[in-house]
């Protein structure tokens, strides 16, 4: 009874059309923007906005990016952090070379940088398949970060090798660098998210994000139906990208500040953000945000229950613990609903449908 | 130029300089690919059978050499360990079976595969507790001198190394040909559901298919812990396997043996005299972009089976 559609009448196309053509969604969708904006930086504290918010946001929108491309579009991609590094560096060049540059300016550029990466790497998606191109798409993470790591013009050829992050400033307030407050940088990671996930959800139930979906159920049917596989991967393959490079600028210049390739590795970044999209649920940018939200406090809670509740443990075992309580989790997760948590959200509303009167 | 000079003349002049040292190099290579092979094996095996992408197959050598390590260093005889160390790896299968793969039975291959990634920090976990995370030696008593012959320096570890590996491809090759169980796994492979129609119990061929997995892990991981210590850099081998796997095709054993020879020696004849053109350190990624661009060619690999697709 509280999330009942009945009696709300669309007397316009455009309002078939909305993004939530349901006024609860409205409702709901807005009070979750008043606490992320209001709320959240209000009560939140320096240590959790560093911690566990500001990544999680962060890690959100290149999760966001990878379901596009895996959700979507099918094609399975385990070089996600290759494509962040990728927007990372750029940034890093951009800004460092041209300090003039509007920083948001320099994350979009990044974006396209690593969107013309993904391009490339793409284009063997056209020929292979399936777990094929999940192994290729690992030729792009390790070739990516060896070169970054190899070419000190990349780096600016400082000798720590590390890429760090200038102070710049947007109206007035600076956002990167180490003197820019916690709240500053929330604010902009969260807006990045936000802007994100609308063209996102636009995107994919416009004319592209359908043609991505067909190719991702039967290739060759979508072909025959007119629609050109060549173009429908790898635009799937430039805007995923496009999103993990804005998410790995954002990486190093909003959080981390300072960081050397091995911030991009495989088991650091590229499979905790495949497991947030399947976490979260294929082919839903509602479950990629929630997947993200999963991954990010799991490790926390671990690590931060069993001294709550009175267990101290050795460091060393402690952190094996934690590792098989996680697998465990994941494996349990998906036996339970393999649809991840995008299902589980959608259960939900049919519940509160018909609740308290199930009938 | 010169970095022209160094790529495409000066490799070339180095090995026609020095053909032993060349031979040399591709031998070592060989060998590392014997390693490879054995890794690479598992993961066929079960991609072969139940059609999962199993990414544990690395913490699996690791397990299997953690616990006769552990065995050993309580001071069981080497065949005990064994012995315990396979019924551990059984075990291991039939809990598999039972409670992960049994439930996610007919889901997408993408599902399974993240199921393996859980799978494979609980391994990673259990074996750290239960035997500790220090690097351990593991003395299995191959015979390790190097000897030459015709100028060429040979190692007596690398070549029974290569004997085991030989004997366990072929010992599988016989298991899948002329056993009543390897004909049932061979038509489980080709076909699930027919193979299910004319009786052949699926849950029992996965439970064994899984058992050889881990066999097969457990004398990968003895070769390399032998050679290199046991230790939890062991499960990233596992990443080494990959462009094996997709060189020779998911779906094929030989495939895996001469994807490793030939990831094994392109990389160490690539790392030896290409390297310092690039600067060194190529090992990482070369492997990886053999195979991708050998896919480009034959996406399925060297020996994969034709994918043929219908509407």
């Amino acid at each position: 009874m509280f999330y009942r559609e009945a009696g709300q009448f669309k007397t316009s196309y455009d309002k078939d059309q909305a993004i939530f053509p349901i006024i609860q969604d409205r409702w709901f969708i807005a009070a979750l923007l008043i606490v992320a904006y209001v709320a959240v930086p209000f009560f939140a504290n320096e240590y959790w906005l560093q911690a566990v918010i500001i990544p999680f946001l962060i890690l959100a929108l290149a999760a966001i990016g990878l379901n596009i491309l895996t959700g979507y579009a099918g094609q399975v991609s385990l070089g996600t952090g290759a494509f962040m590094a990728v927007g990372a560096y750029a940034c890093y060049k951009m800004t460092t070379n041209i300090p003039d540059m509007n920083v948001v300016f320099a994350f979009l550029l990044s974006g396209i940088f690593a969107a013309a990466a993904g391009i490339v790497f793409g284009l063997p998606s056209l020929r292979i398949k399936g777990f094929y191109l999940a192994v290729a798409t690992l030729a792009a993470q390790f070739f990516i970060l060896w070169l970054f790591n190899k070419v000190g013009w990349f780096y600016n050829d400082n000798p720590s090798g590390t890429i760090t992050a200038p102070p710049r400033e947007l109206f007035g307030i600076t956002i990167t660098g180490p003197r820019a407050t916690a709240e500053a940088r929330y604010f902009v990671s969260l807006t990045f998210l936000v802007i994100g996930a609308i063209v996102a959800k636009n995107l994919v139930r416009g004319r592209i994000g359908r043609s991505w979906m067909a190719i991702r159920d039967m290739d060759i049917a979508a072909e025959i139906i007119g629609i050109r596989p060549l173009q429908t991967k790898l635009t799937a393959f430039a805007i995923s990208s496009f999103y993990c490079g804005v998410a790995g600028a954002l990486y190093i210049f909003v959080w981390l500040g300072s960081a050397e390739t091995e911030a991009f590795d495989l088991l650091q970044v590229s499979f905790p953000v495949l497991f947030m999209v399947i976490i979260g649920g294929l082919g839903s940018i509602m479950g990629a945000i929630m997947g993200a939200a999963f991954i990010t406090l799991m490790p926390i809670f671990l690590t931060n229950f069993p001294p709550m509740i009175g267990i101290h443990l050795a460091t060393d075992l402690q952190k094996h613990i934690e590792e098989i309580i996680f697998g465990g989790m994941i494996v349990a997760f998906l036996i339970v609903e393999p649809h991840g948590l995008a299902r589980l959200w959608q259960i939900a509303k049919e519940k509160l449908r018909q609740w308290p009167f199930p009938y | 130029m010169e970095f022209l000079n160094a790529v495409f003349v000066a490799p070339f002049l180095d090995i026609a300089d020095s053909p032993v040292f060349f031979a040399e190099v591709v031998i070592g290579g060989l060998m590392a690919g014997v390693m490879y092979s054995l890794v690479a094996l598992g993961f066929v095996l079960i991609f072969k059978a139940s059609g999962v992408f199993n990414y544990a197959q690395g913490a699996m050598v690791l397990f299997a050499a953690l616990t006769l390590v552990g065995l050993m260093e309580q001071g069981a005889p080497l065949w005990l360990g064994l012995l315990v160390t396979v019924g551990v790896m059984v075990a291991l299968a039939y809990a598999v079976e039972r409670f992960m793969l049994r439930k996610l039975i007919n889901q997408e291959g993408i599902i399974l595969f993240m199921a393996t990634i859980g799978f494979n920090f609980v391994l990673e976990g259990t074996g750290q507790i239960a035997f500790g995370s220090d690097v351990k030696r593991l003395d299995v008593g191959l015979p390790d001198k190097s000897f030459e012959t015709g100028g060429i320096l040979l190692n007596t570890f690398d070549l029974s190394a290569a004997f085991i590996g030989a004997v366990m491809v072929t010992s599988l090759a016989l298991f899948f040909q002329y056993t009543p169980t390897g004909r049932a796994l061979r038509a489980v492979a080709d076909d699930h559901q027919a193979a299910l129609s004319v009786g052949i119990p699926l849950k029992t061929i996965w439970v064994i298919v899984w058992s050889v997995a881990g066999v097969v892990a457990l004398v990968a991981g003895i070769m390399w812990g032998a050679k290199a210590g046991v230790q939890f850099s062991l499960v990233l081998i596992a990443l080494k396997a990959l462009p094996v796997l997709i060189l020779g095709g998911f779906t094929s054993v030989p495939g895996a043996i001469v994807g490793g020879l030939i990831i094994g020696v392109g990389e160490k004849v690539a790392e030896v005299y290409w390297g310092p053109a690039f600067g060194g350190a190529i090992e990482s990624w070369f492997a990886y972009m053999l195979a991708l661009a050998f896919l480009l060619f034959r996406p399925q690999g060297l020996f994969g089976e034709k994918i043929i697709e219908r509407v």
